[in-house]
């Protein structure tokens, strides 16, 4: 859930971004919303201590804030900032493809979300292959990890950054609230599929894979928003596997069962 | 009755510790031998496990302080293994068997070198003694309460430590499994490590530990089983609380004392 | 201004159908939220916030026209059905509550925008406005559509009003309202039905996107000021209802602003100014508590060292010079000096030429710390085997929070002692 608020948090750190620089460049949005990303949790903790709000609360009241922050901005300076309203709920992978890199000597080097959704894929699989004990200690037993000198807070930073970092990278494509589904379903459709977690991440990536290909064609077959389409998509493969999972499926357990009671037919 | 032991691995100095400003162990002072199977014992509510965990730096002390081989934890991290209670982890994680046993090296390998083979025999070497070697692809979840118990103290035996503290280990398993862990424990004592097990069952006591601890929100009794295992000791320990020490502990809490004055 | 007077003056009817829309819309959803964040389930509305999105697409797409009972019967359909999936899977599979709350509201959401895109590329005109649903649109609030959601507001409202008592107590404590014998399930499903209603309603005023902040933050704005749970739905009706009022000013004075932003800016505003100067729960006051409990303690200390001084030379009523009482214990000068000059205004101590000394009532305090100082060292030593040149620093904190009773208690079970572990003496 913090995932979700963050993406929603970092909305006026990457106005005010533009703002400032005019540009659409993406390293000072990177900034403006990695400040905004760690603001957002510092006051979530701010008011869960400091003031004893209960933590739902604080999250709700702290991303709902500053998301309506954004959107004050961004239609206060419709004129001066290139985006709107609607690019921000739902992003519009379509005029991807517009947005051209051009060199100073002319030369074009093709769609500009391409560099940086790729520098972000790398960044992450970088710090996965870097930080991989620590992140799945801290994220499986952090009392444990804490007695073994590993800091607990300090990973949980990290992660939260590279979810910043995420949300930033996909938000001219698919917005701000889609985006959370891009981080949670096809890990969850994973988690139910497998045991393992390497296998859990690798599946993950797969589905991601799976889901934007099929999300497109849906896309041009309803003549919709790719990335709603890419989301529904992900919310299809979910529904399959929390149904006819080998091991967890609601179905197959249902199945598994009367085969079972057919087998052994005293047993009720 | 306290009696300090002879060349203490472990030292408590004046510990006063809190829970949310309210203080739920009063200045605990003692000393515990090398090599000793050390039971720390006391009714629900004592501080038991709260006093392994600030020793371990998981809570934040009120005051005084925790020695470990006469250095302060963060010297001698490598030295010291910590088992968890069991419900505190999410046993729905996936990860298997093995993969938890080799979290038990992992603060000795570096940020991006990955379980070597050596680690990996380490880790079956360990599943091995806890007779757990033929589950190591399973899932954590599929084991039952005392099979998980047994793969923390893997884990924790995994990590070559010289001083454990394992909170709660008897707790819900089978009794092939507290016989096990219980040789487990007799075996590394044999061989000079230390082991300070948080236990509620007063009748097993008396058979598991040669170094008992009572505890009641403040320090009862400290010393050899023989010497302060008795009913006189017990009664103390268990015998009541002490209402005056809660009334204060709340009232601590009520309004916000600091645990330490400024000047 | 002209705008403003123009506004608030009320004189077009068409402004008043809009406030009072607005307002009857914001308050509702604030009384409904208060139990939602009572029951600690305020993530659950922004769910239900984001789900009802492809249910008014939906039912503007078999309808065919913007009729607000086909939406609201759309809206309420998605919005119930994304509770049940979450609560589905959070109890029938391993997945955690709070992943199950995201996925399904950002898949709802996402099939919603895939409706919405695919009706707006659709070329049908009676679709236009219908992207207001998501940041809400206060000022398109008329005729039959307000007559339909006021209509629904004050059904929310009145509902919670008759089933007050209930839903204070399922709030509280489930468990103990189940045994005895009050239908705790049916009321849970009630108070889901509200919010669902209090979402489909409040979304044409705030919209999906921000609709949760609707239900959490005038309750988390009022809880910081009542402890009572009928004054706090109040409150947060009244504070939703403010923001709803500066939401449809806004819509009127800049019709191209989006109107949800704004009334959850000011509600948040709200709750933040809250969250600061509260009495009581307050930031400020917090820190102001603790302000007054540090001078407190530094009061108790220094008539406890001046009492020491007298102890040492038997006259408790001698004037002492600063540097004899920073000689006794150190005191930074500033503090010091303050403390001295407010334990004067309070009658406790006397100033001559620069010597302070005792009043009566000033002995007495500084001997009823020092008495407690020592009663604490010893229950610590006797009760509780410590030794006792370990008893000191504890004993520094606890002489201050001793109650009358405490100091009775302490006193009967140490037998009234005539000294301390140090051989000191506990004067009475």
């Amino acid at each position: 859930m913090v995932g979700d608020a963050i993406s929603h948090a970092v909305l006026p750190g990457i106005v005010i971004a533009f703002l400032l620089t005019n540009t659409r460049d993406s390293f000072e949005m990177i900034i403006g919303a990695a400040l905004l990303g760690i603001f957002c949790t510092f006051l979530i903790e701010f008011f869960h201590k400091r003031a004893k709000l209960q933590t739902d609360a604080a999250i709700g009241v702290t991303f709902t804030w500053l998301f309506a922050l954004g959107v004050i901005l961004i239609s206060v300076f419709a004129g001066q900032v290139d985006l709107d309203q609607e690019c921000v709920l739902y992003g519009e992978i379509a005029y991807v493809p517009i947005d051209l890199w051009i060199t100073d000597s002319g030369q074009n080097m093709g769609p500009r979300a391409l560099y940086i959704a790729s520098l972000t894929l790398i960044l992450i699989i970088l710090f996965i292959r870097v930080g991989f004990k620590q992140l799945y200690l801290t994220t499986f037993d952090p009392a444990f990890a804490a007695t073994t000198g590993v800091s607990v807070a300090l990973w949980n930073y990290l992660l939260m950054g590279s979810v910043s970092m995420t949300t930033v990278a996909a938000f001219d494509s698919v917005g701000a609230i889609l985006v959370v589904a891009l981080l949670v379903g096809p890990a969850a459709t994973a988690y139910l599929l497998t045991d393992n977690f390497k296998k859990m991440m690798l599946i993950t990536a797969l589905i991601a894979i799976i889901i934007s290909i099929l999300g497109y064609y849906l896309a041009v077959l309803l003549d919709g928003s790719i990335a709603g389409a890419v989301v529904t998509v992900a919310g299809l493969l979910f529904a399959l596997a929390y149904l006819f999972s080998p091991s967890q499926g609601l179905l197959t357990k249902k199945f598994q069962r009367k085969q079972i009671n057919e087998l052994s037919p005293d047993a009720s | 009755m306290k009696i300090e032991a002879k060349d203490p691995v472990v030292e408590f100095h004046d510990l006063t510790v809190s829970y949310d400003r309210k203080p739920v162990l009063w200045n605990i002072d003692m000393t515990l031998p090398q090599g000793a199977l050390i039971g720390i014992i006391g009714p629900n509510g004592a501080g038991k496990s709260t006093l392994i965990k600030s020793a371990m730096g998981l809570l934040p002390l009120g005051s005084g302080y925790v020695k470990m081989f006469d250095k302060p934890l963060d010297k001698v991290r490598h030295k010291v293994s910590y088992v968890p209670q069991r419900e505190t982890v999410d046993w729905d994680f996936p990860t298997s068997v093995l993969d938890v046993v080799l979290m038990g090296r992992y603060a000795k390998l570096g940020l991006l070198t990955r379980p070597r083979k050596a680690d990996k025999e380490m880790a079956m070497n360990c599943l091995r003694k806890v007779g757990m070697e033929t589950y190591i692809d399973r899932q954590i979840s599929q084991l039952s309460g005392g099979q998980q118990q047994r793969v923390f103290l893997a884990r924790a035996l995994a990590q070559e430590a010289d001083l454990y503290f394992m909170d709660e280990p008897f707790a819900g398993v089978d009794a092939a499994t507290e016989a096990a862990i219980l040789a487990i424990m007799q075996e590394m004592t044999a061989k000079g490590k230390t082991v300070i097990v948080v236990h509620h069952d007063l009748q097993s006591a008396a058979e598991f530990f040669d170094w008992i601890v009572l505890l009641n929100m403040r320090l009862v009794a400290s010393g050899p089983i023989d010497k302060v295992f008795n009913n006189e000791m017990l009664q103390e320990t268990y015998g009541g609380k002490l209402t005056v020490l809660a009334e204060i502990g709340e009232l601590v809490r009520k309004r916000q004392i600091p645990s330490r004055e400024k000047y | 201004m002209e705008t403003f007077k123009e506004f608030f003056s009320f004189s077009d009817p068409s402004i008043v159908a809009v406030v009072v829309g607005a307002v009857l819309l914001t308050a509702s959803s604030a009384v409904v939220g208060t139990f939602t964040f009572l029951k600690k389930k305020a993530l659950v509305g922004d769910a239900v916030a984001h789900s009802v999105l492809p249910g008014i697409c939906l039912a503007f797409i078999l309808s065919g026209t913007k009729n607000p009972v086909w939406m609201i019967i759309g809206a309420f359909i998605t919005g119930w059905l994304s509770l049940v999936i979450i609560d589905h899977i959070t109890t029938k599979s391993k997945i955690k509550e709070d992943t199950a709350i995201a996925l399904i509201l950002s898949v709802f959401f996402g099939i919603g925008i895939l409706m919405l895109t695919n009706i707006q590329h659709s070329g049908n005109a009676a679709q236009t406005g219908l992207d207001s649903f998501l940041f809400g649109k206060a000022a398109a609030l008329v005729g039959k559509d307000l007559i339909v959601f006021g209509a629904v507001a004050v059904i929310l409202i009145v509902t919670v009003a008759l089933f007050f008592k209930e839903l204070k107590l399922i709030a509280f404590d489930s468990n103990y309202a189940k045994a005895m014998g009050i239908p705790v399930k049916w009321l849970d499903l009630l108070l889901t039905s509200l919010t669902v209603l209090a979402v489909v309603t409040g979304i044409q005023a705030v919209g999906v996107v921000l609709m949760a902040a609707m239900l959490i933050t005038p309750a988390a704005a009022a809880r910081f000021w009542t402890n009572d749970v009928f004054k706090m739905t109040l409150i947060a009706a009244i504070m939703g209802g403010i923001s709803g009022l500066s939401g449809a000013y806004v819509s009127y004075v800049a019709p191209a602003m989006p109107t949800g932003p704004w009334i959850v800016m000011i509600i948040s505003v709200i709750a933040i100014v809250s969250f600061f100067i509260a009495p009581k729960r307050g930031i400020f006051s917090r820190s102001l508590q603790q302000r007054k409990l540090q001078r407190l303690i530094m009061d108790e200390n220094l008539l406890k060292e001046l009492y020491h001084l007298g102890e040492k030379d038997r006259d408790p009523y001698k004037g002492r010079t600063v540097a004899e009482i920073i000689e006794e214990r150190f005191f930074p000068k500033k503090p010091l000096k303050a403390a001295l000059r407010r334990l004067k205004r309070q009658g406790f101590l006397k100033e001559k030429t620069g010597e302070w000394s005792y009043t009566e009532v000033g002995k007495q305090k500084g001997q009823r710390v020092v008495k407690l100082h020592r009663l604490w060292e010893l229950y610590l030593s006797k009760y509780m085997k410590i030794a006792p040149d370990h008893v000191h620093e504890d004993a520094e904190t606890i002489e201050h929070i001793i109650t009358p009773e405490l100091e009775e208690t302490l006193e009967r079970m140490l037998e009234y002692p005539e000294f301390d572990p140090h051989e000191e003496k506990i004067p009475y």
